[in-house]
């Protein structure tokens, strides 16, 4: 039971080529800029769009194939296409929403218990609460009992406070529901809390695919790079004795790696591999730049400090040893085998 | 001067409809009303208008629907046709149906064939009120079913509705609102039709005679009569007016812009 899709389709101002297959009980996360053809491939999916070219295929079912000239009309397949906004009929009730899909003399009320909106049975969708919407929206989605779902944005409607909370039962439902899954999000941190895999979509062709942690370590291009929250660092690369490279930065000064290129390329570091001091330290790392804090944000326990172009990500604990201030001048070092070169165009 | 020239105008509107009522005391109005020339154009009337409304809602709610929905290369050629009847002047949409569908028309000797004349019968009056109101009908109609917001029906197909029942379950009702303003605003312009009528259908009483009609006849005959029956033409207008105004405010789902819809829109 696995979704296979394969489509071409002319969006303005590029083409999309998309090939992928997602596995029962696998959830793939399609990242990229907005424009890059992550909904047009869910509406192929769903049969909301009728793609130039191309074939969908669910748990053996062919539902297009374009060379045979077989199209299943929308309302025909079976998914659970959660909408951006989540697209709720405001001229009914919760109840009425969730059993619109419904099949014929199919009970409602075990569904509307599970996702807690038992008691909104009968109020109106502009009553209800981001949350509350969400999971009427998943109610309504599941009912259909669908072979594959797909949900574009689910967490981008709600805010930051309930967001952490909701994502965590979303993954635990998709989980239970063993269901070949798309998220379609432009939050890197939502795909990787989410998803078994992770596709990166720029310009209608998925750039690089693979688990979140392996996109972090080895970003393929400098749009990866920074989708995974590293800084980037451009300059030209060139052999260096002892096997490294140094790439000459066009911020001035240079940068060492241990990854192996030449020409332009971006050097791409997480926060998290980048350490602060006041003066430069004497330890293993390669890499020191001295500049003065032009940001400092609190996160809970962490801190993000920006020095120049990079960011560095601290305890709280070392902000308050080191006393940082914004305009402070500190040096900011990583080593040579944290910094990722990539490909600059 | 804002508020003089604000001042002026208005009464230069509201007069005419107050001088109406109050030249005759009300009593004598409801007399006026009684007499077989008004009972008889008011049966017209209401017979005639009442089928139009049943034909411009049975073609023009699908027509709409279909001209809102589908992405159609000539879609303003479409509209901008369909909108031709509301800038025509009334004496040529008389002309035009009069070469259509007279005896010397368009479509005259065909229907001769077939035993059928038209021209000056209750079907001609119902053939020119409704070319004069269903435009103020389907172009309302297509504004409220292109803002039905189209994330809904397309999540009504997911959740396996055909075409008929996103139509009736989805579109229908929230453009519920909008459709009902239009029906209200094309009532209103079918039953003022004069210019069509008199020309295509003629003035006979108890046949073709509406009440626009009577009152240009009893305008020579009985002035008071005239004045009655406009009296009653002002509360049905006012009336549909209101009840434009209530239902746009009513509609819950959807904002269509609607032509006489409140100015100041309430966020509902």
């Amino acid at each position: 039971m696995a979704l296979r899709i394969d489509y071409s389709h002319s969006l303005r101002p590029f083409d999309a080529h998309v090939e992928l297959t997602v596995a029962a009980g696998e959830t793939l996360a399609l990242v990229g800029p907005s424009g890059a053809g992550k909904t047009t491939t869910l509406r192929v999916v769903a049969g909301l769009l009728r793609p130039d070219r191309g074939m969908v295929a669910v748990d053996g079912e062919t539902w297009l194939d374009t060379s045979a000239g077989l199209e299943r009309p929308a309302e025909q397949r079976r998914v659970g296409y959660l909408f951006q906004e989540y697209a709720l009929f405001p001229h009914l009730d919760v109840a009425a929403n969730v059993g619109f899909g419904a099949p014929r003399g199919a009970s409602i009320d075990e569904l509307l218990e599970r996702f807690r909106i038992g008691t909104l049975a009968r109020a109106r969708v502009r009553e209800l609460s981001g949350g509350e919407r969400q999971r009427v929206a998943l109610a309504r989605a599941l009912a259909r009992r669908p072979a594959t779902l797909l949900l574009d944005e689910p967490l981008s409607a709600l805010d930051a406070h309930t967001k952490t909370t909701v994502r965590g039962e979303l993954h635990e439902l998709l989980r239970e529901l063993g269901l070949p899954t798309i998220v379609v999000t432009h939050d890197f941190e939502d795909a990787a809390a989410l998803a078994d895999r992770v596709g990166v979509i720029v310009g209608g062709r998925i750039v690089q695919q693979g688990p979140a942690a392996g996109l972090v370590a080895e970003p393929g291009d400098a749009f990866v790079a920074s989708l995974t929250g590293a800084s980037l660092l451009p300059g030209v690369a060139r052999a260096a004795p002892d096997g490294l490279t140094e790439v000459v930065l066009d911020g001035g000064g240079s940068a060492w790696s241990t990854d192996a290129a030449t020409g332009r390329v971006g050097v791409a570091i997480h926060a998290w591999e980048v350490a602060l001091a006041r003066e430069t330290p004497d330890d293993s790392s390669l890499n020191h730049f001295r500049g003065a804090i032009t940001s400092v944000v609190p996160l809970g326990n962490r801190a993000r400090v920006r020095v120049g172009d990079l960011v560095a990500e601290i305890s709280s604990a070392s902000l308050d040893r080191l006393a940082l201030e914004e305009g402070d001048v500190v040096v900011a070092s990583f080593k040579a085998t944290a910094a990722r070169l990539v490909p600059l165009a | 001067m804002l508020v003089l020239a604000t001042g002026v105008a208005l009464a230069f509107l509201v007069l005419p409809v107050v001088a109406i009522f109050a030249r005759v005391p009300p009593g004598e109005l409801l007399s006026a009303l009684g007499t077989e020339a008004a009972k008889d154009a008011l049966v017209v009337t209401v017979k005639t208008n009442l089928v139009s409304m049943a034909l411009i809602l049975a073609f023009g709610t699908p027509a709409a629907y279909w001209i809102a929905t589908r992405e159609l290369r000539l879609r303003d050629v479409v509209v901008t046709l369909v909108e031709l009847p509301l800038v025509l002047p009334p004496a040529v949409a008389g002309i035009g149906l009069l070469a259509a569908f007279g005896r010397l028309g368009l479509l005259g000797g065909t229907m001769d064939a077939l035993g059928i004349d038209i021209a000056f019968t209750q079907t001609a009056v119902v053939l020119a009120v409704t070319f004069v109101a269903s435009p103020f009908y389907v172009r309302t109609a297509v504004a409220a079913f292109e803002a039905v917001d189209p994330a809904l029906p397309a999540a009504a197909r997911t959740l396996g509705a055909g075409p008929g029942r996103v139509f009736f379950r989805v579109a229908l009702p929230l453009a519920a609102g909008g459709l009902g303003a239009g029906a209200a605003l094309a009532f209103a312009r079918g039953i003022g039709e004069f210019g069509a009528t008199i020309m295509f259908a003629g003035s006979l009483e108890g046949r073709t005679q509406t009440l626009s009609l009577a009152i240009y006849e009893q305008f020579d005959l009985d002035f008071d009569v005239a004045l009655a029956i406009s009296a009653l033409l002002v509360i049905v207008s006012g009336t549909v007016l209101l009840s434009v105004k209530l239902l746009t405010r009513w509609r819950s789902g959807s904002t269509t812009p609607i032509p006489f819809a409140p100015s100041t829109r309430t966020s509902s």
